[in-house]
């Protein structure tokens, strides 16, 4: 009983699981979702640069998009983040003034968009080359043909991979605590970290991972949904009295679209 | 050929061609020497056509014949090896290919709508990006066009909600409303129900009379014999045998073409 007792002490003592929350609710969670979504904002903008590249008719810029994806991919993401927020500090010091933070974010995102940048490309790849045929015989350059026509179809099908990788990036941002922030840049784990060791007590942490939790099995289920949505081709929203409800209203996915489409991970 | 085709079409009719003979102006067609390599595999071996104004070509044959391909090789899907594809005697083997598609109109067997957009900015789409017109002035031309093959009612809808005839009228309307001076049909009715094929092949009867020049590439031997000027028979990437359809189909002069249509009729 002893043992019990001593194990609940250190992962669910609760006074000392509360007295984090001011923290975590204060700049802790903000921290998180701020680094996950500017890490997913440069992820998606590389991912869309290096599928281009991938898809092109060029060979060295197919090359290149594939060396891209291979380091970024290859190297553990605590090794490029250390490199990366530490090596360019001096480059970037004038814009930075010291600080690391905007460097955790570029780190993560140019890890992320190796990732995306392969989703991207699955989902590119699946749609009907009789949509790029018929969008460049009615006139269309490749550019525009691919920017209007595929590339739209393609993002909509790896919509379900996209939130796995924002899941991914989420517990990725835990990483840029090696770069050393100031308190109010501190993020989810390592505010958790910082009580644990004041405290000589696991249960900061434990409450921490429980607000990871709170964002990323909801995306997950998220995921799921539109993984349904997608696979059972949801009927179109359709109303018949000429005001119409606009390219942007709910996705009508065509119940030809090949289901396994969507499951392509990152490393397909 | 003007015959006065909008009279004789009750309006909204949801099949029919209502109003085309305004717009339509056929261009000349001319092909010569196309070949056409892939790998090492040669499927096109020098092919010559010629296509006058306001005429329908269709192009019939076996699979594996190079039918589809020399189609395809006329609005440079396919880029030729070799030969010279002239639109109203113009030169278009060289030129940018975007230049010779906007004045070439091509319909697929499996139709090709974008599934991700309304019927209507299926339409809107080309005539505002090529065409670059205004957003009210291609909605409206887009509109038109819809109502030229009796789907304007279903402009809000998603293709997918529509029946594969309805689609590939869509499909037409969209290639319609570029104001092209050649149509190109690949297969148009092969992938539809067979209860859903006579409403497109009206259609295109329609605007064969309303003075399209048409180049079709069909299995279906009924339209090849009413609405052709002239039928081509192809196979193993040449043509065996072209004239008129009532000739053609009367007295075959080769046994393939021959053996062909006693396969297919």
């Amino acid at each position: 009983m002893d043992q019990l007792q001593t194990l609940l002490q250190s992962f669910f003592n609760v006074p000392d699981m509360l007295v984090v929350l001011p923290d975590i609710l204060g700049y802790g969670l903000w921290n998180t979702l701020l680094l996950a979504a500017a890490a997913t904002v440069v992820g998606i903008v590389i991912g869309l640069v290096l599928a281009a590249m991938a898809v092109s008719r060029s060979r060295v810029l197919r090359v290149l998009a594939g060396i891209y994806t291979d380091v970024f991919r290859g190297l553990p993401a605590i090794l490029t983040i250390l490199v990366l927020g530490q090596g360019l500090a001096p480059l970037f010091n004038t814009v930075t003034k010291g600080n690391p933070y905007p460097l955790g974010i570029l780190a993560l995102g140019l890890i992320a968009g190796a990732y995306i940048g392969e989703i991207f490309r699955s989902g590119i790849q699946s749609i009907d080359k009789g949509q790029l045929e018929a969008a460049r015989a009615l006139g269309l350059g490749y550019g525009p043909a691919m920017r209007l026509v595929v590339i739209p179809q393609g993002i909509r099908r790896v919509l379900p991979a996209l939130v796995n990788q924002f899941i991914a990036i989420v517990k990725d941002s835990s990483l840029v605590y090696f770069l050393g922030l100031v308190t109010s840049q501190r993020e989810l784990f390592r505010v958790g970290q910082d009580a644990a060791v004041t405290y000589a007590n696991l249960s900061p942490l434990v409450t921490a991972g429980v607000f990871y939790l709170l964002i990323t099995v909801p995306l997950t289920h998220l995921v799921n949904v539109i993984d349904r949505r997608l696979r059972t081709g949801r009927a179109a929203v359709d109303n018949d009295d000429g005001r119409g409800t606009g390219t942007t209203a709910t996705p009508a996915t065509p119940a030809t679209a090949p289901a396994g489409a969507v499951t392509i991970g990152q490393d397909g | 050929m003007t015959t006065n085709q909008s009279a004789t079409t009750t309006p909204g009719l949801d099949t029919g061609v209502n109003d085309l003979v305004g717009d339509v102006r056929g261009a000349g067609l001319e092909l010569h020497g196309i070949t056409k390599r892939f790998g090492r595999n040669e499927v096109l071996h020098g092919v010559d056509l010629s296509v006058r104004p306001g005429h329908t070509v269709c192009i019939i044959g076996p699979s594996g014949s190079g039918k589809s391909t020399l189609l395809r090789c006329i609005n440079r899907l396919e880029e030729p090896n070799s030969g010279t594809i002239l639109l109203d005697g113009e030169d278009m083997t060289t030129a940018d290919p975007d230049r010779l598609r906007s004045r070439v109109g091509m319909v697929f067997q499996h139709f090709n709508l974008f599934p991700h957009r309304t019927v209507l900015d299926n339409l809107v789409l080309p005539l505002r990006k090529v065409r670059g017109l205004g957003a009210e002035e291609a909605r409206d031309r887009a509109v038109r066009s819809l109502a030229d093959v009796g789907l304007a009612h279903k402009r809000d809808f998603r293709p997918a909600s529509l029946s594969g005839g309805q689609q590939q009228r869509v499909a037409i309307a969209r290639a319609l409303a570029m104001r092209p001076e050649v149509m190109l049909f690949d297969e148009a009715t092969s992938a539809l129900d067979p209860e859903l094929v006579k409403e497109v092949l009206d259609l295109m009867t329609g605007l064969a009379k309303a003075g399209m020049t048409m180049v079709v590439v069909t299995h279906e031997m009924g339209f090849a014999r009413q609405a052709a000027d002239h039928v081509v028979f192809m196979d193993q990437g040449r043509i065996v045998e072209q004239g008129e359809a009532a000739t053609l189909f009367e007295r075959p002069s080769s046994d393939r073409l021959a053996g062909f249509l006693s396969k297919v009729l």
